[in-house]
């Protein structure tokens, strides 16, 4: 590793070297800190660390000189918190690239991030949040010999933790503004683009007759007109068996997907309406490795990112391997002066989501059975997830700001948590929150959060013998109330206490309180905050993906800064 | 030995290089709300001052700071000729309703697309809401990290200081 980490530096000081000569190079940069200390609480299952206090942080270097720039990013898990993979350990500079960029042609080489398309067959990207990098390391070429034209390809491994897998990506997009090369001044403007995205993996297996190159293709078109814009992409992979029996059942199906929007919007509204489609698409950079961290595509979840903690309590989680799902959102601002919008105008949002099973289940085949599910079935499919919520957003004088929301979701934990069907079943939540903000003096601000969830399980499990399927002893957690007061002194200083009270819980002994403490200090691009408290087990998603952060109950140290 | 020979010159490297004051904007495309690609580094505002303010629409204090700006934004324009661009950070899941929120809001500020967070990275952005303010040269000159209520306050202070 120090060999690593030295002939790294090494690398990154000869690319400067030659535009160090006359001074005028810019380094810049960000550091993130986050510390965790972890006790014992056998009540909500959280777990002591061995190490008492666990670590993670890193530091992006960057250095740019006009169309010239090299960086590196060092990474430090000692140990990784405990919601990361424990393969995240050590130290190492895992990131560094190479770029320039001269007429129209851009070299990388190093690592990278590249999303073709909409990344329905391949995206490389990092989350830190959930613990997700996979950069590629390799070459990538994007080239623009024309205005209105853009295509790129590259050829590298992805990431997996402080390794990278086995599979070797090979990818090419083409993407053309036919309103920029054919030079018109029409209303309408067409943009059409496809990508193929290659991965090599050897045939270890003799017996099973695995496809080396497993090749992914996808097409897709964006047509915008005034106020109108539509996109539509599909996408198709070749059979991708994994080695091992079990798990792949030898299914030799391809894969396919598809995702459409339509969206309208002028001064004071803006309406969209969205679904896809996804049928045995997970594509993997390892066929035989399972985890996030293997993952080469993005299908992004067909629901709105929650930001209230009650809202975000349930969340979706595209099933890559099978659903079907739609989504309309309506954004509308009542005017200025008038009975509902008042004095300063009211700001409504809707949004809809649905996402259900493919009939009968994804595409499969194999010796002795082939199957393909309906292109569209919705009515009496397997309901995954349903979510209506409504937010009113209303200031109501200088000084105080309110935003309320009112959500009933469906959510069918047994199938996004991957429990035993029958476990939980299906849960239906109403939801509603009132967030109120409270101007006191220049720069000092009060705001008021509350929170109410209700919930029911869909099934009634009380035939089997008074408790539950499976030999469970309880239902769910039942309904949660949450409250929360932060107070702020602009520019620099936070104070938050919340409590979630999960006080419709069965089992008595989990009826709790799970208080936090947090307290920030800002100043320019410095930002440290401390916290204290217990954390609830959970699923928590960032942009479609999602991880399961374990119960923890502790002090929390988080500093971030850039230069 | 052969670590501490090549510490020394990378030490040595580095040491030549002095960290620019003066830091401009990374070379890096970001996608307009109608397709196109444009550089980052082609934003104009005939030499007043410019505002670029990393945002996403499932970030709520980002959408609380955007909207309290675009409230006074007539007012600071008038005042000190800025101009606020907003790139917004959603990737596929959220993209395509970056439109209907922006113009259903009533903003008049300049909206780009970063999906796969490539001038997020170029930028030292880590988390959203993230503020930079550019001078007549188009160098950052001040940047904040979160917005709480009355951080606009800050902003159009630092934004005076560059008229003056």
């Amino acid at each position: 590793m120090i060999k690593k980490i030295s002939l790294t530096l090494t690398a990154f000081c000869i690319t400067i070297i030659g535009f160090a000569q006359n001074n005028s190079g810019e380094f810049h940069g960000d550091f993130d800190l986050s510390m965790q200390s972890y006790q014992e609480d056998k009540i909500i299952g959280a777990e002591a660390a061995d190490e008492i206090v666990l670590n993670n942080a890193y530091l992006n270097i960057n250095y740019t000189k006009g169309n010239f720039a090299a960086g590196l990013r060092y990474e430090s898990y000692l140990n990784a918190l405990a919601d990361y993979d424990p393969e995240f350990t050590g130290n190492g500079i895992p990131y560094r690239y190479a770029t320039y960029r001269i007429e129209g042609l851009e070299i990388t080489v190093g690592n990278y991030y590249e999303q073709l398309g909409g990344g329905l067959i391949f995206r490389s990207y990092e989350e830190k949040g959930l613990g997700i990098d996979n950069a590629m390391d390799g070459v990538r070429l994007k080239y623009s010999p024309l205005k209105g034209m853009n295509i790129k390809t590259f050829i590298g491994e992805s990431r997996t933790h402080f390794t990278y897998s086995d599979g070797i990506f090979r990818g090419f997009d083409g993407e053309f503004n036919l309103n920029e090369l054919l030079d018109t001044e029409n209303k309408t403007r067409v943009i059409l683009g496809s990508s193929f995205v290659s991965r090599y993996q050897k045939r270890e297996n003799l017996v099973f007759k695995l496809p080396q190159n497993v090749g992914a293709y996808a097409g897709r078109l964006n047509i915008i007109r005034n106020g109108w814009n539509y996109y539509g992409e599909y996408a198709y992979k070749i059979n991708d068996p994994s080695n091992v029996l079990v798990a792949s059942k030898m299914n030799y199906a391809s894969g396919n997907a598809f995702t459409q929007s339509i969206t309208f919007s002028k001064r004071g509204f803006g309406f969209s309406a969205e679904m896809h489609r996804t049928d045995n698409m997970i594509f993997k950079s390892d066929r035989d490795k399972d985890g996030k961290a293997y993952l080469i595509n993005y299908i992004p979840t067909l629901s709105k990112p929650h930001a209230y903690s009650l809202l975000a309590l349930y969340p979706c989680a595209t099933q890559a391997n099978g659903e079907f799902g739609m989504q309309f959102d309506l954004f509308y601002k009542l005017k200025k002066k008038t009975i509902l919008g008042g004095k300063y105008g009211t700001k409504i949002a809707f949004n809809y989501s649905r996402i259900n099973g493919l009939n009968g289940g994804s595409s499969f085949l194999n010796d002795n059975t082939n199957y393909t599910p309906m292109l569209i079935s919705i009515k009496g499919e397997g309901l995954y997830f349903q979510d209506i919520n409504l937010e009113v957003n209303k200031k109501i004088n200088k000084r105080i700001k309110t935003n309320f929301v009112i959500a009933n979701q469906t959510y069918n934990k047994d199938l996004l948590e991957g429990h035993v069907p029958g476990d939980y079943g299906v849960l239906n939540s109403t939801i509603l929150i009132a967030d109120v903000s409270y101007k006191i003096k220049k720069g000092h601000s009060i705001r008021v959060e509350l929170q109410k969830l209700n919930s029911v399980q869909l099934e009634d499990y009380s035939e089997h013998g008074g408790g539950y399927a499976n030999g469970m002893e309880y239902a769910a957690e039942g309904d949660w109330t949450m409250g929360l007061i932060e107070y702020t002194i602009s520019p620099h200083w936070f104070f938050v206490v919340q409590d979630m009270y999960n006080w419709g819980n069965e089992n008595l002994e989990k009826k709790l309180h799970y208080v936090n403490l947090n307290a920030g200090f800002i100043k320019g691009s410095n930002r440290f905050s401390i916290g204290y408290g217990k954390k609830r087990e959970g699923i928590f998603c960032v942009g479609g993906v999602c991880k399961l952060v374990p119960s923890s109950n502790g002090f929390s140290l988080n500093i971030s800064s850039s230069f | 030995m052969k670590k501490l020979f090549l510490t020394i010159i990378a030490i040595a490297l580095l040491s030549t290089i002095s960290i620019s004051q003066n830091r401009t904007l990374p070379s890096v495309d970001v996608k307009t709300l109608d397709g196109s690609s444009i550089n980052i580094t082609a934003l104009e505002n005939n030499g007043k001052p410019i505002v670029i303010s990393f945002w996403a629409t499932w970030c709520k204090p980002c959408k609380k700071e955007l909207n309290t700006i675009a409230e006074v934004y007539e007012d600071w324009q008038d005042e000190t000729g800025v101009k606020l661009v907003a790139i917004s950070i959603d990737d596929t899941r959220s993209m395509a309703k970056v439109a209907p929120y922006v113009n259903a809001s009533d903003w008049d500020y300049e909206v780009y697309l970063d999906p796969n967070g490539d001038l997020k990275r170029a930028m030292g952005v880590s988390t959203v809401p993230h503020t930079f303010l550019l001078n007549s040269k188009k160098e950052i000159v001040w940047q904040h990290k979160g917005y709480i209520d009355g951080d606009e306050d800050e902003l159009l202070e630092q934004i005076e200081k560059i008229e003056k």
